[in-house]
């Protein structure tokens, strides 16, 4: 058997808004000590759906494991998980800074345009700054603003769209009817496992 | 107070509502929650809950008071004892166990049970109280958080808190409990929700959740291919589990076998679908499983498994497993293909359909050439361990031939109720098996303590059918508060325990594996048959092979519940084993 990379996958699952999901979906992850890297929920595109991003650094087979059994629960819809390559995401990030160093030492005007950043609040005593973007963006604006003092920094979950998804719409209706479509009622990695007689 | 005992059906003269008759609207009635609850578990054709009240739960057993010529209540010693029960009830009905048990110490003492049914796919409903709706989170008096807690173990689970969702939340456990991969489904219900009358329409039964699919649609290409593989298979092998019998699909996976001509063996939740008798049925896979079965898994070219999991005790080394075969996997649940074993051709889909598809498309053939090797394998097995387990002749008796003894009484008809270590093992492997439904056993979780509860429910479920529970002597002492539960409700349960005065399973390895160093098996026992008969139930304790004829028949002929307790060979090792970590082929016969 291949022994598959880690990588980042994006997971997307789409649930009925039920209090104790997060729960049955995070201990998935938890009973295989896995961690979760990122995990965002929010409404999805349709009224009562929610939607979760989650991130997490395995492999493939694990990954596809892990998503049917999530897929199995009883308040999830469907689940969906693509490589960073197969989704726009972005991650929000906000950094305090004292007022007083960054006017005196930095080209403010450089650094929010190199950065792509902005400032949110700026106070006689702090200013804080917002950018969004790939980790490493993120990340990138620490390193930048380390040395001058950096007091508070936070970053958000990862949300993600997935680019060649058509969206929830359809698919809703079908399950909403008692006789949904094939596509609805399985597993979608299944269905690409095509070929079946390639072990 | 009510003081008139009405159900909501009586009241409103109005049957069960199908769903297309939702719209359907009859007159609403005040009722509280506790009464709602007991008039959907009537609706849903529950005739018998075992459980144990408390503080939290209250008001639903003053509703039960009522419902007494409807509901049978047994009240067990402890509420492990209670959901056992209830999964023996489950498993040899084929219906929803129910469970009721109060909050706190109630709850938590149901979570072993919950797992078992979570790994056994055994469908439950189980009923717990819960403090006040006020009250959650202040560490309330008997609070615990059993929603979070029984999570992992529940197929689904919902805390009620106002009475008004009772009956959906009642409807969808049932529902969900029982379609797909059946499991248990909990639901915590505050005491004010139960006291709490509400307007009640007509009970309406669940069949559709918007998020749940139960099973898969059957995939007609898939079927095929699986045909085409089938049909050029020169040594093709069937592994059945326990799906088949939770799909109701034994005479389908007969039709099945007898056309393909294949021979076909069981994982010990399995046994039993196709008799043991049963000409194709070459025996039991897995760690103390048969000897052909086993080894020949790695030298067939098709490997057919319908219904089973792949568990590790079945495959032994993953990387080792049959891997020459193309591997066709049946199963009702998406997450168990390809979760250990690679499938060439995944089956998706209720068995009960996807087998007479398959029928339908296999050549009808006789593989006897292959067959033959599986029987040369058992003459070695039975020359190297069996002949001298099932008839001794010298020194102590052997768990093997009472099994064999007790096949010749009940002519393999009875209700088999094991607990788990050697005794279970040598009673899977020997135990004959006229019908489904027969074998009742903790398979998944390996639960000590599972057996006398579960062959309570298991007559329960089975009021006709000799339930016979064979236990060791450490299982025994673990659950046998529940003889209080035989005495009072009268039930038929005749049980036999194993006794080799030691917790031999792990002796067993302690000595294969560990130099003999026995550390903390030797264990003490009470004597049993005065434990019994301080519940008034009759007993006998033999040590002489010649008493073991009469005293079995004794036992069996004996109106109401009976111990015997039969004196064993200390150290005997159950043999053939697939030692952990080796591959199936590995096996040893001594």
């Amino acid at each position: 058997m291949e022994i598959q990379e880690k990588q980042e996958f994006n997971i997307t699952v789409y649930t009925e808004n039920q209090i104790g999901l997060l729960n049955r979906i995070a201990i998935i992850f938890t009973r295989r000590k896995i961690n979760i890297d990122s995990l965002n929920t929010s409404p999805s595109e349709i009224e009562s759906i929610h939607r979760f991003n989650i991130v997490i650094t395995e492999s493939e087979d694990v990954v596809r494991k892990l998503c049917r059994q999530i897929e199995k629960q009883v308040e999830v819809l469907k689940v969906y998980y693509h490589t960073n390559e197969d989704v726009i995401w972005q991650e929000l990030a906000l950094y305090k800074v004292s007022t007083d160093v960054i006017a005196e030492k930095v080209s403010v005007e450089r650094l929010l345009r190199e950065n792509g950043a902005r400032a949110v609040v700026i106070r006689k005593d702090y200013t804080v700054f917002e950018t969004t973007g790939h980790r490493e963006e993120t990340d990138n604006l620490i390193s930048i603003l380390q040395p001058y003092g950096l007091i508070e920094f936070v970053r958000s979950a990862r949300v993600a769209i997935i680019k060649d998804s058509k969206g929830f719409n359809s698919k809703i209706r079908e399950f909403e009817r008692m006789e949904p479509g094939e596509e609805v009622v399985e597993n979608e990695y299944l269905n690409q496992g095509q070929k079946v007689f390639t072990m | 107070m009510e003081t008139q005992a009405l159900t909501i059906s009586e009241i409103t003269n109005q049957s069960v509502k199908s769903p297309k008759e939702k719209s359907v609207k009859s007159p609403a009635v005040e009722v509280s929650g506790s009464v709602a609850l007991l008039d959907a578990l009537i609706a849903e054709g529950v005739d018998t809950i075992f459980g144990y009240p408390g503080g939290a739960i209250m008001p639903i057993y003053d509703a039960l008071f009522d419902y007494n010529d409807r509901l049978n209540h047994i009240l067990v010693r402890h509420e492990q004892g209670g959901i056992h029960a209830g999964q023996g009830y489950a498993r040899t009905s084929g219906r929803v166990g129910v469970v009721f048990a109060t909050s706190g110490p109630g709850a938590t003492n149901l979570v072993t049970g919950l797992a078992d049914a979570q790994i056994d796919s055994t469908p439950l409903v189980c009923i717990t109280g819960q403090v006040f709706a006020h009250l959650l989170g202040t560490d309330a008096f008997q609070e615990t958080d059993v929603i979070n807690i029984t999570t992992p173990v529940t197929k689904w689970n919902y805390q009620v808190t106002d009475a008004s969702e009772i009956p959906e939340a009642i409807a969808k456990a049932f529902y969900i409990a029982k379609t797909g991969r059946p499991g248990p489904v909990l639901i915590d219900i505050t005491k004010n929700a139960q006291i709490q009358k509400f307007s009640y329409e007509a009970y309406v039964k669940c069949d559709h959740i918007r998020s749940y699919r139960p099973k898969p649609i059957v995939r007609q290409q898939y079927v095929q291919q699986a045909a085409e593989l089938i049909n050029k298979a020169k040594k093709p092998f069937i592994i059945w589990g326990q799906g088949v019998i939770l799909g109701s699909a034994e005479q389908e996976f007969k039709t099945f076998v007898e056309k393909s001509g294949i021979p076909a063996a069981w994982t010990i939740l399995g046994a039993g679908a196709i008799p043991t008798d049963h000409p194709l049925n070459v025996g039991m896979l897995g760690m103390h499983g048969n000897y052909g079965p086993n080894v020949l898994t790695n030298e067939c070219d098709v490997l057919i498994a319908i219904g089973m999991r792949f568990d590790d005790r079945v495959t032994g080394r993953l990387d080792k497993y049959a891997k020459q075969a193309k591997v066709i996997h049946l199963d009702i649940d998406p997450a168990e293909i390809d979760k250990n074993v690679k499938s060439t051709v995944p089956v998706w889909g209720d068995c009960k359909e996807t087998l007479p598809l398959l029928t339908a498309l296999v050549e009808a053939k006789k593989h006897t050439g292959w067959l033959n090797t599986f029987n040369e394998y058992t003459k070695k097995e039975i020359e190297a361990v069996i002949h001298d387990e099932l008839n001794p002749t010298m020194g102590e008796m052997t768990m093997g031939e009472v099994i064999k003894q007790l096949n010749e009484l009940t002519k393999g008809e009875a209700v088999i109720v094991t607990d788990v270590g050697q005794h279970q093992m040598v009673a899977c492997r020997y135990a004959e098996f006229k019908q489904t439904r027969s074998n009742v056993t903790s398979g998944g979780l390996g639960t000590m303590g599972f057996a006398l509860p579960a062959a309570i429910g298991a007559k329960f479920g089975a009021p006709d059918r000799t339930v016979v529970a064979i236990i060791g002597d450490g299982g025994f002492q673990m659950t046998l508060q529940e003889l209080g539960t035989i005495m009072q409700s009268g039930v038929d349960v005749k049980i036999i325990i194993l006794n080799n005065r030691f917790l031999g399973m792990v002796r067993q390895w302690q000595e294969l594996f560990n130099e003999r160093r026995y550390s903390f098996v030797d264990i003490q026992s009470p004597d049993f048959v005065a434990v019994a008969a301080a519940y008034r139930i009759p007993g006998k304790c033999i040590s002489d092979r010649a008493d073991l004829p009469g005293a079995l028949k004794e036992m069996i002929e004996n109106k109401g519940s009976y111990l015997l307790e039969v004196m064993v060979t200390k150290e005997n090792n159950v043999f053939p084993m697939v030692p952990q970590g080796c591959s199936v082929a590995e096996i040893r016969l001594k």
